[in-house]
């Protein structure tokens, strides 16, 4: 029987147990500083808002874990000793291992600013994080959130909850328009106005500066606009949570470098998550995936290669969503913020401006290979064989109605789709399958 | 918009302050014709010494009437036992002398000589003796005190049972009295205005209940899940403000349904209404159908500005309040007027618990076709309605878009969903508990059945009226009023839903094994975030099945969609389909390194 050891208690690590202990009765060990028991990540922001406590956000009861023999260590690790195949704990104790997995996710973006440091100023990834901006947004008027991405805009709505001004600070000339094409940010961009967030475009920080009290009290724009504010989250992206292992000689670069098994140069070290970075991406993939979904399949695929299966990280289809206040977005496949060369697009947007959907297909082929769509839920089993089977604009618009996923009673919107499609190129004359009768009777 | 609001918020407590505050405002004054008017000749002659001292007598609260009305039973049954109850005087005297030789046969004859008196005690003593002792005729004895032990049991029994049910006041009647006399014998304000009063409290509470909750639609900002603070709240969260209401609706329903005589001033409120629908004064679960659908309607007003984004909300929320209105409320009031029985066309036995009772079926059989109707329409719904509607839409078609309990949890309830508990253990509970009520259901049924057949009360040595009694006060008014509503700001809004109803089991069965219903879950779309469990109000663990890709198929599941409304990925989804894709093995889309089965 080996020892693993899991460092992060995350999605990646939690899964990565999970499926350790699907496949053999190893020791495993989940060491953890951040909270006793795994958590949603994701759902931070709904503890602040009030819409669930802490509780609510664990995915696994907590006998889930004696029943399941995972033990849970809360401490934090500080250093990686691969020659001793041990860990340097917080408390100073240390903790040996026969397999090691890292999973320690990221940690929030400064890029050097002028107080950036100062108290009232944080990014927001971690629980710690969360019971910070407690403390840093207690009776306060007024935010600046300096940055835009997922994790800016959820601060924004997390902010107004408490009835505090939020200011906006971005970049780029659309919230998000490094990711997403100018159709859909601008899209984003409105519902995030009308939410009463004073969003402030290719807007870039200079300095945050400190009051009487020391504690943050403004912030300066580079074109020298001075904005009063009593916080100010950073949220200009997250990188990976590599500090302690520096001296450990696993070989790092922005994220802890991994082959497509997710092993390190370290052996019996791997790194799953946040924090891994391959050192020979997937093709269309980036080096270092920060999302919830691939966390998860590292988790699952770096459990089998333990295990004496070994599995390549092989994802599927991309797919990822997000929502935006109060607007659901999904994507599947790859819409990229610009078209690519041999790239083409069908764009409908719902006179509403609530709801929006992007498909973009191969110029000559006609196969599709991407769709964004708002306010509108798409099957993601449908789209994931529609584009695995490489099928073309013309089937996937015709048969559009088996890929919804909205609740009964919702208004549907594909005969608008295809009759925008058609306006938009004559020649197609597409005619939807209608199934509504089918549906009932299936 | 604010101001509108606090405006609002400021009307309702009013409203509900001289709601709470009629309830302590009345004065009692019995008079000679009121007594005339609720008791029979035999009573007032029975009552009257008794009550002397309350005639014209004038009571500031309703707790010292009571008091003193309580007394004023107790006297009177104590002084019928006395004077009707078979004494030991009675008993020697039946036995005969001391000096009677042994063994002897005992005749009824001599109750001739005992009891000669000819006065109505004697003529009600003989006649008692006969009905209970009549057994002790022609019985051979050996000695007197075998027969004074016999003669004393016949005693026993006549003092307990022949008395009171005859010559005084059984509990069923005190109560009756109790309500009767304290409605008509009420004086104040609220008798002398009750359309005022109404006014005071129902039109001023809704009023206000209306202007907290319209400008919801510009207050709350654009449509979309609000859920904000929730779990801050004093009210529901199970802060002091959630114990307080929970403690409100526990009284209301513990005085509803087991002394209604306090509260005859909300009843009195509401006769002008009573007269209006159906000619007659309200009684207390006139009372009770007015608030619970009033209740619906505001509440049910804020459920549909709440999920104005949502048209399969919205759907269901027009029709609980429909049918509470209509056929809840408006219908069996009307048929009331017409003299017809009374009847909900959409409660279902085993939730309708008294459905088959032999007073309920006789009033059917005997009100011609449309009884008959009624009865037949009753059944069908049981055996028909029920499995046919669950396996094409699941059980939802009952419980979250027509029942009254489920129209309440629904409206009143939905702030309070959140409350129920996720946990496996409160699921193994429920798994027992849902399901022996069911069976405590069956079996009382049958027994009422039984008896309404053979006449025989008794089945395997068990009282029938004894356990359908049980049931309605344990189970009828306990579990379903007082807690299962009463609990909302504590235990969630379906306690009794989940823990309780007797049809909510008998659906689930059928939903969980022959119905095309089944929430779906989108792919590898799941994030773990756990809104979906923590909004269920029935309590399941919704994320469980999510976060692995397999389709949820609860007997519990009431489909009210707000999992789906909740879940920030587009992740689940009700849906009636084919049976055969409804247990899928739990799989995740999106990794390709191998297949990903939970």
């Amino acid at each position: 029987m080996r020892k693993i050891a899991i460092i992060g208690n995350g999605i990646s690590g939690i899964t990565a147990a999970r499926h350790l202990r699907k496949l053999g009765d190893d020791e495993i060990v989940v060491v953890s500083g951040e909270t006793d028991h795994f958590f949603s990540r994701t759902a931070l922001m709904y503890i602040y808002m009030g819409h669930m406590t802490y509780e609510h956000t664990k995915p696994y009861e907590d006998w889930f874990w004696t029943k399941n023999n995972i033990q849970l260590l809360r401490v934090w690790v500080q250093e990686l000793k691969p020659e001793e195949k041990q860990l340097l704990l917080s408390n100073g104790e240390h903790l040996s291992y026969d397999q090691l997995i890292i999973a320690t996710g990221s940690k929030s973006n400064k890029f050097g600013w002028p107080g950036q440091d100062l108290p009232g100023v944080q990014g927001l990834y971690s629980y710690q994080d969360l019971e910070l901006m407690e403390e840093n947004t207690r009776n306060i008027q007024k935010a600046v959130i300096v940055g835009g991405g997922l994790i800016g805009v959820e601060m924004a709505e997390m902010l107004r909850t408490r009835n505090i001004e939020v200011v906006f600070l971005i970049r780029e000339k659309e919230f998000w328009d490094v990711v997403m094409p100018k159709e859909e940010a601008s899209l984003i961009g409105r519902h995030i106005i009308e939410h009463h967030i004073d969003l402030r475009k290719e807007t870039e920080l200079k300095e945050i500066i400190a009051g009487d009290n020391g504690r943050v009290n403004a912030v300066v724009t580079k074109s020298g606009e001075t904005i009063e504010c009593q916080y100010v989250g950073l949220t200009a992206g997250v990188s990976p949570n590599i500090n302690f292992l520096k001296e450990s000689g696993v070989n790092l670069d922005r994220g802890v470098l991994v082959d497509r098994y997710l092993r390190t140069n370290l052996p019996d070290v791997y790194a799953i998550g946040d924090c891994a970075q391959f050192s020979d991406p997937l093709p269309n993939r980036r080096p270092i995936e920060q999302v919830w979904y691939t966390g998860r399949m590292h988790g699952e695929t770096v459990a089998r290669t333990i295990m004496g299966k070994d599995t390549a990280y092989k994802p599927g289809i991309w797919f990822n969503s997000a929502k935006f206040f109060d607007i659901e977005y999904q994507t599947y496949g790859h819409v990229w913020n610009e078209l690519k060369e041999n790239e083409q697009q069908f764009y409908w947007e719902h006179p509403g401006g609530k709801k929006c959907i992007k498909f973009v297909y191969h110029k000559e082929s006609n196969q599709l290979l991407g769709v964004n769509t708002f306010g509108i839920r798409l099957k993601h089993q449908v789209l994931d064989q529609w584009l695995g089977d490489k099928r073309d604009i013309f089937y996937v618009l015709k048969n559009l109605r088996e890929a919804n996923f909205d609740p009964e009673f919702y208004t549907r919107h594909e005969q608008e789709i295809v009759e925008c499609f058609n306006r938009q190129h004559p020649s197609a004359s597409i005619t939807i399958k209608s199934g509504i009768f089918s549906s009932l009777f299936s | 918009m604010r101001l509108i609001q606090t405006t609002g918020l400021i009307l309702f407590l009013l409203g509900f302050a001289i709601f709470i505050g009629s309830f302590f405002l009345s004065n009692f004054q019995i008079t000679k014709e009121q007594l005339e008017e609720v008791l029979t000749e035999s009573e007032i002659k029975t009552l009257e010494p008794h009550l002397q001292h309350m005639v014209n007598q004038e009571y500031g609260s309703n707790f010292s009437f009571i008091h003193d009305l309580n007394q004023t039973f107790i006297e009177a049954n104590e002084f019928t036992m006395e004077t009707y109850g078979l004494s030991k005087v009675d008993l020697e005297a039946i036995a005969g002398s001391s000096g009677a030789s042994y063994p002897r046969d005992f005749s009824l004859d001599v109750l001739d000589q005992v009891f000669n008196s000819g006065d109505e005690v004697d003529i009600f003593k003989k006649k008692a003796f006969t009905d209970y002792g009549g057994w002790l005729d022609q019985r051979a004895y050996e000695s007197r005190e075998g027969l004074l032990g016999d003669l004393g049991s016949v005693a026993e029994n006549f003092n307990k049972y022949g008395i009171i049910g005859q010559k005084g006041f059984d509990k069923y009647r005190v109560k009756d009295l109790k309500y009767e006399l304290a409605k008509s014998s009420s004086t104040g304000p609220v008798k002398d205005s009750p359309w005022l009063f109404l006014g005071l409290t129902y039109a001023l509470g809704i009023l206000g209940a209306i202007m907290y909750i319209l400008p919801k639609i510009k207050s709350d900002g654009p449509p979309g899940i609000r859920n904000n603070n929730i779990h801050f709240s004093p009210m529901k969260h199970r802060g002091w403000l959630g114990i307080v209401t929970g403690t409100f609706f526990i009284s209301f329903y513990i005085f509803l349904y087991y002394f209604p005589e306090y509260m005859t001033n909300w009843i009195i409120m509401v006769d002008p209404v009573s007269f209006l629908l159906k000619g007659s004064p309200a009684g207390r679960f006139f009372l009770y159908g007015f608030l619970y659908t009033l209740t619906i309607l505001v509440m049910g007003t804020r459920m549909l500005i709440n999920y104005r984004h949502s048209n399969y909300q919205i759907a269901r929320t027009i029709s609980v309040m429909f049918f509470q209105t209509s056929f809840a409320f408006l219908i069996p009031e009307f048929l009331l007027r017409l003299n017809k029985p009374f009847f909900d066309f959409k409660n279902i036995w085993p939730l309708d618990y008294d459905f088959f009772f032999d007073n309920e079926l006789s009033t059917l059989i005997n009100s011609g076709s449309l009884g008959i109707f009624m009865l037949g329409w009753g059944i069908a719904l049981i055996v028909l309605g029920v499995p046919i509607l669950v396996y094409f839409f699941g059980k939802r078609w009952y419980c979250s878009w027509v029942c009254g309990c489920g129209g309440l949890a629904e409206t009143l309830g939905d702030s309070y969903r959140q409350l129920s508990d996720k946990s496996l253990k409160a699921w193994k509970v429920e798994q027992w508990m849902v399901h022996a009520v069911l069976v405590f259901a069956v079996v009382m049924t049958a027994g009422v059945l039984y008896t309404y057949w053979t006449g025989s009360s008794e089945i395997l040595g068990l009282n029938t009226y004894g356990i359908r009694e049980t049931y309605g006060a344990w189970i009828g008014a306990g579990f379903a009023g007082v807690i299962g509503t009463g609990f909302y700001p504590l235990m969630g809004n379906r306690v009794w839903c989940r823990f309780g109803c007797p049809l909510a089991a008998y659906l689930g069965i059928v939903q969980r094994f022959k119905s095309r219903f089944r929430i779906t879950t989108n792919g590898g779309q799941c994030i773990s975030c756990g809104n979906c469990s923590t909004y269920c109000e029935m309590g399941i663990d919704v994320r469980w099945y999510a976060q692995r890709g397999q389709n949820i198929v609860r007997s519990s599941c009431v489909g009210c969609g707000i999992c789906s409304a909740v879940c920030p990925r587009g992740v689940l989804n009700l849906e009636n389909a084919s049976e055969k894709s409804r247990f899928n093995k739990p799989v995740l889309i999106g990794n390709d390194s191998f297949e990903v089965r939970e």
